[in-house]
């Protein structure tokens, strides 16, 4: 255990974090809040949800000051999810589109 | 030690270890919480797959999770709540790390037990929301607003991320009575695991806390916004 440095940042750095935390969940509680409708709602609802997520591993997680070997080695691997998401969708509307044509017509 | 790419080649081919300057626990903690992330995917991504593939209408989440104030119903007010009462536990946790790694015992224990006061009333508010929707008649198998896929994907992705709520909140107690105990300043080694006490143990809880919060952020967004 030789070359461990701690983690240690000053607390204004934490404190604007929170502090933007809660402004951007505001801003996504009224995504909600103001109604907004279809391709407007969602790449909203993305954008805040990738700020919070990225903010809350970099800052609050310490990810911005890890080495890049733990960096890859943990926030890469998750990439292959969005292919999983990419042929899950894919799946699900011809699965959508089967329903509708033989229970449906 | 060479940073960027550099010191990824030289960390990921030398001896013995790959993460340099991360205590062995931190790391492990990390690749646990990688898989968590797997997991927490999987359940994401098959609640897609059921809402994409059903030919009911999906029931309005703004209008199922509406609270009524004053005889008006304000849409999603109690996961709105709740997204800041876990904020704040994650803002509380993060500067109870860093009190943590200044040797400062008294502000570490208080920020603990505050964190793990926010994250008991976020469970009990998550209790008060499922019984209310049990009430009114959403079970695993159907409800009465639409696709019967609604009350599987709720209680499975809300009850799961609250078990871990749950199970942090546990850890929380524990670490607060370590850190008023002294236990972390003596090294004094651990009931369960024998392993000496030490500041990084709050870090490495903290990885853990936050990914709670990190996942609701998720939650929020997929299940309850889309």
């Amino acid at each position: 255990m030789a070359h461990e440095q701690s983690q240690q940042h000053p607390i204004a750095i934490y404190l604007w974090i929170w502090g933007l935390l809660f402004v951007l969940s505001v801003f996504s509680y009224l995504v909600d809040y103001l109604g907004f409708e279809g391709h407007l709602k969602w790449s909203l609802i993305t954008l805040f949800m990738l700020l919070k997520a990225g903010l809350i591993v970099s800052v609050f997680m310490h990810m911005a000051w890890e080495r890049m070997a733990i960096m890859c080695a943990i926030l890469v691997p998750p990439g292959v999810l969005l292919v999983l998401m990419g042929l899950m969708a894919l799946e699900a509307n011809h699965t959508l589109v089967t329903r509708l044509a033989f229970f449906f017509n | 030690m060479a940073p960027g790419i550099k010191g990824l080649v030289s960390d990921w081919s030398s001896d013995q270890r790959a993460f340099k300057n991360v205590p062995w626990g931190k790391a492990m903690m990390w690749i646990f919480l990688l898989s968590d992330t797997f997991i927490f995917a999987c359940f994401l991504v098959g609640y897609m797959t059921v809402r994409i593939s059903t030919t009911d209408t999906w029931p309005d989440a703004s209008e199922v999770f509406a609270l009524n104030v004053a005889g008006e119903s304000v849409p999603l007010l109690l996961i709105a709540i709740m997204t800041f009462i876990l904020i704040s536990s994650s803002g509380t946790m993060a500067l109870a790390v860093k009190f943590g790694y200044e040797k400062n015992r008294k502000a570490t224990a208080i920020l603990l037990v505050l964190t793990a006061l926010l994250g008991a009333s976020f469970v009990g508010m998550q209790a008060f929301e499922w019984s209310k929707l049990i009430g009114e008649g959403v079970r695993p198998w159907g409800n009465p607003w639409g696709a019967a896929q609604f009350g599987a994907s709720f209680f499975l992705i809300t009850g799961f991320h609250g078990t871990h709520v749950s199970i942090g909140v546990i850890f929380l107690i524990i670490m607060a009575t370590k850190v008023i105990r002294g236990a972390l300043d003596d090294q004094r080694p651990g009931f369960l695991t024998g392993r000496k006490g030490r500041y990084e143990m709050v870090e490495t809880l903290g990885l853990y806390w936050h990914f709670v919060d990190l996942v609701w952020v998720f939650i929020f967004a997929f299940f309850y916004l889309w």
